[in-house]
């Protein structure tokens, strides 16, 4: 019954598309279970990210005495002061290093053996056993595996270094990258490769000349993407360093509370602050782009 | 000139074979190989040894699965990290089906709301279990300041409580990334199927169940397994929330196996849960795939 209304309707687009918009305004009926828990998570996802910022603005001896969803009567930065002086430029610093040194090579390998994956899987059997590699890759939780890469990045003399924290970052974000990138290079008409290889194009230049330019979408979602999971990854650098030198963000974030500070609930919370603000200028640089990226990237 | 004509003929041949084109994937897959297939393989073969980190690796042999497969902890760990993930799953899925379903209708103040709703995403689990610490505290937190009594309980003290806790963070921090899959899910459905179920005189819950749902059927198989599987790993934020308590009632696999490895110095025995947690992982993500018929995370426009 419903199958062959789809197949009717989906045979004249034309007809649909010419009187669109009544359509679409006769099912504004207002979906109310839908709009009560899209409006109650939102209060529940606000409610805790006012509660950070207003509070990282008021004293310590004001923190307990003060309604906690007041906005403080008297503003202060002196808690992000304290932050300041308590070296999270220099874990900062780490955090900026460790991301950059990520993103730049997974996206570009990634991009590579996308773009090889997508132009010849069909013929080359080895390319298509990476892809699967690649794909088993997502499947499989590779946090379970840190104990190896944590005797590896020991061998290697790289145990307390920033190097020894982006080369598995590097591995771990690279399945997901091939994914969404080479979702998105599929979508590039074929037509084009063609006409630069009769242009007597190579494939590197193909690559970075049209395959790339076209798809920057993509490279920007997965660059983004992969930024976050860095800049905000724990389990690496709580396993891989040791120095307080070495501390990227979250760890510090973790030591800071966990030690003499950490009943200084508002300085807790302006290195918060402090840690999300980089991700946030990021995300309203990027929104657009990471949010229509990753769900192209997932498939529908 | 033979030569030249020779290579051309060989490059138009290898261009039919992959040519250069299997050289451009080498990087990615050694990069992957080292750090993540090596380690795989390091990890089954790691866990028929004894490691104390400092000393020399030495083969036991089964010695590291006995001495785990014997430990009533590792059923109490297997049972605590099956509940988070069913009891997360089954609390974000219906929750991210809804709010990606309000979040598709392209009215701009949904836009704005959108802004908003994703700022968790940008949190660390760190950054997040951090706050929420601060805010569940009974002594200090918003129960005491706000002179509410149901919320000054001892959140984290108290193993029922503290078990809530993880699921309520979990799905604040993942809600909006499943809700956003399902928004973009949502926005694919062909207009024309709500058209014709509304010349029917079908209603708003009738075409939720008939049309939205059975059209996300991909959407809900991808943001199943990205959700399954990613609760097996779900270490950051326990470990900073509760570090397992109170006593062992949070104490899922990927804490056992830091634990074990990293603080009781028992390197073969948490490799024994590494192996584990892979082969738990695998079994999901094949079962969702049988279930879904195929597999969740290629590309519908290849398909269509």
């Amino acid at each position: 019954m419903t199958a062959t209304h789809t197949s009717r309707a989906a045979k004249r687009p034309a007809t649909s598309g010419a009187h669109g918009r009544r359509p679409a305004k006769s099912r504004q009926r207002p979906n109310w279970l839908g709009g009560l828990v899209g409006w109650l998570w939102l209060a529940i996802v606000i409610i805790p990210i006012y509660w950070i910022v207003i509070t990282s603005l008021k004293t310590q001896s004001n923190y307990y005495l003060t309604n906690p969803f007041a906005p403080p009567s008297e503003p202060t930065l002196d808690n992000y002061r304290l932050v300041i002086e308590m070296d999270f430029p220099l874990y900062f610093l780490n955090s900026l290093l460790v991301a950059i040194g990520t993103v730049i090579p997974s996206v570009l390998f990634s991009f590579m053996a996308a773009y090889a994956i997508v132009r010849s899987s069909g013929v080359s059997r080895f390319l298509r056993g990476v892809n699967s590699l690649f794909l088993m890759g997502l499947a499989i939780p590779l946090q379970a595996t840190v104990i190896p890469v944590y005797l590896i990045i020991i061998k290697l003399h790289l145990y307390d270094s920033l190097t020894g924290l982006v080369l598995p970052s590097v591995a771990f974000a690279i399945p997901l990258s091939v994914l969404v990138l080479s979702n998105f290079i599929r979508d590039v008409p074929k037509e084009l490769f063609e006409s630069m290889r009769l242009d007597g194009a190579t494939e590197w230049k193909t690559l970075w000349g049209l395959a790339f330019p076209l798809t920057r979408p993509a490279v920007v979602t997965v660059s983004i993407y992969n930024a976050l999971q860095v800049w905000n990854g724990f389990l690496l650098p709580l396993i891989l360093t040791q120095s307080p030198d070495k501390r990227t963000l979250p760890l510090a974030l973790a030591a800071f509370q966990g030690g003499p500070y950490g009943v200084n609930v508002p300085a807790v919370l302006a290195s918060v602050v402090l840690t999300i603000l980089p991700m946030l200028i990021l995300y309203t640089v990027g929104r657009r782009q990471l949010l229509s990226g990753l769900t192209a990237g997932f498939g529908k | 000139m033979t030569a030249i004509s020779a290579r051309r003929t060989s490059s138009a041949a290898a261009s039919r074979g992959g040519g250069v084109l299997p050289w451009l994937a080498v990087p990615a897959l050694v990069a992957f190989a080292v750090f993540a297939l090596i380690p795989l393989i390091g990890v089954l073969l790691l866990s028929f040894t004894s490691w104390d980190t400092l000393g020399e690796i030495q083969l036991t042999g089964f010695e590291s699965w006995r001495q785990v497969l014997t430990d009533p902890g590792l059923p109490h760990a297997l049972w605590v990290t099956f509940l988070i993930m069913l009891l997360s799953w089954a609390f974000q899925t219906p929750a991210s089906i809804l709010i990606g379903v309000f979040l598709a209708g392209r009215q701009r103040y949904r836009e704005l709301l959108a802004v908003l709703y994703f700022i968790p995403l940008l949190l660390s689990s760190a950054a997040i279990a951090i706050t929420f610490k601060a805010l569940l505290d009974p002594n200090f937190g918003l129960g005491a300041g706000l002179g509410i009594d149901f919320l000054t309980q001892d959140w984290l003290g108290e193993p029922g409580l503290a078990f809530g806790v993880v699921i309520f963070v979990v799905s604040w921090q993942y809600i909006p990334f499943h809700s956003l899959l399902y928004q973009g899910g949502v926005r694919q459905i062909p207009r024309s199927l709500y058209e014709a179920a509304e010349l029917d005189g079908a209603g708003r819950v009738r075409m939720f169940f008939s049309i939205t749902l059975p059209q996300l059927k991909y959407t809900i198989i991808t943001s199943s397994t990205l959700m399954l599987v990613g609760s097996l790993t779900f270490f950051d934020l326990i470990f900073v929330l509760t570090e397992g308590g109170p006593g062992d009632a949070t104490r899922a696999l990927a804490l056992d196996m830091y634990k074990r490895g990293f603080q009781a110095n028992l390197m073969g025995a948490a490799c024994v849960i590494g192996v584990i947690l892979v082969l738990v992982g695998l079994a999901l993500a094949m079962l969702l795939r049988r279930i879904g018929g195929r597999d969740p995370y290629a590309s519908q426009l290849e398909g269509a």
